[in-house]
């Protein structure tokens, strides 16, 4: 494999509202800061993720392109998922050895619509999607199966939460969110508001870069050791809930994960967390969404790519050797990405 | 609608008049003509498992499903489900219900769909007959299209009925309640002094309960009194101001027997055996000949009666 790394990370600073500017006016700044922070300003590549019925507009993620600057023209692709998924397809892009760098970002603002119910015209359209089941519904229903089967207590996943909100306040791109309350009512039974990620405007970016590129970008690039995305079946019912073994299988296919020290988590509900710590082998000793995590910022289709990026960070700042970032995507993490990243470069 | 997300009406829509108009295939337009006709019908995978709702691939293998149909259900397990105490519009039901995930008997596999418990009033709690594992049955629509929709909802099983109970009466107290209750509409309390043992009895009856004689002394009785043992009650009850509520055992000063009432103005759990109590009367303009004149006992403040000094009125 061709080594290829993070070599920088640039996110907004998300707002739990809309503050009036749009899709493209929430990235432009990210990318100006990202392209300012490498001193590149043309990439081999350049791959996004978004959703176009955030906006409700066809091929919205085009005009996002007047951000990026594509005269004359660039390479460039979208992914219709979380930008995790886009660095991913940059990544395969790199291994290819045609190109040296890749600008890949991601945005989202769900203030302008119901995203639980934007998620539903994402669901299978003959059993799913004309019942009018929204994502907070669906993840309830996997929230009650992992409950049950553990016999785990509703306190666990308020802990999660806290822990989220704790952390989130120290973390300047996430939202400032109060500890949950005592009695707060069900959103949806098991789950309660503060369960649930909150509604999130904004952007992020990274630059990759491979070998000798990545050195002279950043002076401790972070080093994709491994990288893979599994998937299940789409319908819920046809999968056991209580686990996610596409987790599993694609930490296993990104070589294991031993000696992580961070982990950042696409957890847009609480007990995501605990099916994927036991899915991820995650010891007690791990730092698991130091950020916040989702629960304290979610900008959709961002949010997995900030998981890689925060993640990278820990490496790029010197404060981790060896870090794991997963991002979701579908009901009931159906679809699962595992990046490892560590200061050491593999050539492996 | 979730406290979370933006009010007020929208200014721009994304829809498909008329909806989007998708063809079905063999396998999913099979199961919905067989919806539309009333039956649930899943479809067999090569390694024998049994696919409900039917898709055209075996998601363990990859393989093309076989075309062999089988009925299952209708009735069906509960294997997952959430509550909705607050429906969007876009839900199938606009009051509270569940999204259950049911696997029909002979399938192997679940089918997600709303599952309606009953009238709840916005923002319930989940009902706790709603339970992983309970047994369900679709409840269909009359008009059926040939959709997902053709099941208006799923129900559960019928485990409970509820049956009519009502008789109706004349009833006379007796003589011996009848001059009580007088006495209470005139705010007394009035028990009858036994001329054998010397207690006092107290509501009367006429007669001793333990010599077995008839009694016929009046003596009007104070209105302060003991607990000697008491329940609290968590069920409520016309009677009682709030759950829970305490009923107990009272031993009217000079009275020999106890009487039942209820004590309040304490909370539930600081009412003690030996605490002292007094009668408290509703508003004259209120009384009637009944007991419900006294309100209920409340704490007099003085000090407890040591156990030794009730014991023998348990």
């Amino acid at each position: 494999m061709r080594p290829v790394a993070v070599v920088a990370f640039a996110q907004t600073r998300h707002k739990g509202e809309d503050a009036g500017l749009s899709e493209t006016e929430l990235l432009a700044p990210v990318i100006t800061e990202i392209k300012r922070r490498t001193g590149v300003t043309r990439f081999g590549f350049t791959c996004s993720g978004s959703n176009d019925y955030l906006v409700g507009a066809p091929f919205s993620f085009v005009s996002a392109l007047d951000a990026v600057g594509a005269w004359p023209p660039i390479s460039e692709s979208h992914v219709e998922m979380d930008a995790a998924w886009a660095l991913y397809e940059a990544w395969v892009k790199l291994q290819h050895g045609e190109i040296d760098t890749a600008l890949v970002y991601g945005f989202g603002k769900t203030s302008q619509s119901s995203y639980p119910e934007v998620f539903t015209q994402g669901l299978d359209p003959y059993y799913l999607a004309p019942l009018g089941v929204d994502q907070v519904s669906l993840a309830a229903l996997q929230a009650r199966a992992y409950l049950e089967r553990t016999g785990t207590d509703e306190r666990r996943l308020r802990a999660v939460a806290s822990r989220a909100r704790t952390d989130g306040r120290a973390n300047p791109s996430a939202l400032h969110l109060d500890d949950p309350g005592d009695a707060e009512p069900y959103e949806v039974a098991p789950l309660r508001p503060h369960d649930v990620a909150p509604v999130t405007d904004g952007a992020a970016a990274i630059v990759l870069a491979a070998g000798d590129k990545a050195r002279e970008l950043a002076g401790r690039p972070a080093w994709i050791t491994g990288i893979d995305h599994r998937s299940e079946p789409h319908q819920p019912g046809f999968r056991d809930l209580t686990s996610s073994p596409s987790t599993r299988l694609a930490a296993a296919k990104a070589g294991g994960t031993g000696g992580v020290e961070v982990a950042e988590l696409h957890t847009q509900f609480s007990h995501e967390e605990l099916i994927l710590r036991d899915a991820l082998d995650l010891g007690d000793g791990v730092a698991v969404n130091p950020s916040g995590g989702p629960l304290a910022a979610n900008p959709v289709m961002a949010t997995g790519l900030i998981r890689v990026g925060e993640a990278a960070a820990r490496i790029l700042d010197g404060t981790a050797g060896r870090v794991l970032a997963h991002a979701t995507s579908g009901p009931c993490l159906q679809q699962n990405l595992v990046c490892v990243m560590s200061g050491e470069r593999s050539d492996g | 609608m979730p406290s979370s997300e933006r009010s007020g009406e929208p200014n721009h829509i994304l829809e498909f008049p008329g909806g989007y108009t998708r063809s079905v295939g063999p396998v999913i337009g099979r199961f919905l003509s067989e919806l539309r006709d009333g039956r649930l019908k899943g479809v067999r995978t090569r390694n024998g498992r049994v696919l409900f709702p039917p898709v055209e691939y075996d998601p363990d293998a990859g393989d093309d499903v076989t075309d062999e149909f089988v009925d299952v259900g209708p009735v069906g397990t509960v294997t997952s489900w959430s509550w909705v105490p607050n429906p969007r519009k876009t839900h199938p039901l606009d009051r509270p219900f569940a999204w259950a995930l049911i696997r029909p008997d002979g399938a192997d596999t679940a089918l997600l769909h709303a599952l309606d418990m009953g009238v709840f009033d916005l923002g319930a709690k989940p009902p706790r007959r709603l339970r992983t594992g309970m047994r369900v049955r679709p409840r269909w629509r009359a008009e059926r299209v040939g959709g997902i929709g053709d099941i208006e909802c799923f129900q559960p099983e019928v485990t409970m009925i509820t049956a009519p109970s009502r008789l109706e009466y004349r009833l006379q107290g007796g003589r011996a309640l009848d001059r009580f209750l007088e006495g209470v509409s005139q705010g007394k309390i009035i028990g009858h002094r036994c001329d054998v043992c010397g207690q006092v009895i107290v509501p009367m009856k006429g007669l001793c309960p333990k010599d077995g004689v008839p009694t016929s002394e009046e003596v009007e009785l104070p209105g302060t009194g003991t607990v000697t043992t008491f329940a609290v009650n968590n069920l409520p009850d016309p009677r009682a101001p709030e759950v829970p509520f305490v009923s107990a055992y009272i031993l009217l000063d000079g009275a020999g027997l106890t009487m039942l009432a209820l004590v309040a103005g304490v909370p539930a759990d600081q009412v003690r055996m030996g605490m002292r109590v007094r009668a408290a009367w509703r508003p004259r303009e209120e009384w009637t000949r009944s007991m419900a004149n006294i309100r209920w006992f409340e704490p007099t403040g003085e000090p407890d009666v040591p156990f030794d000094e009730i014991k023998d009125h348990l």
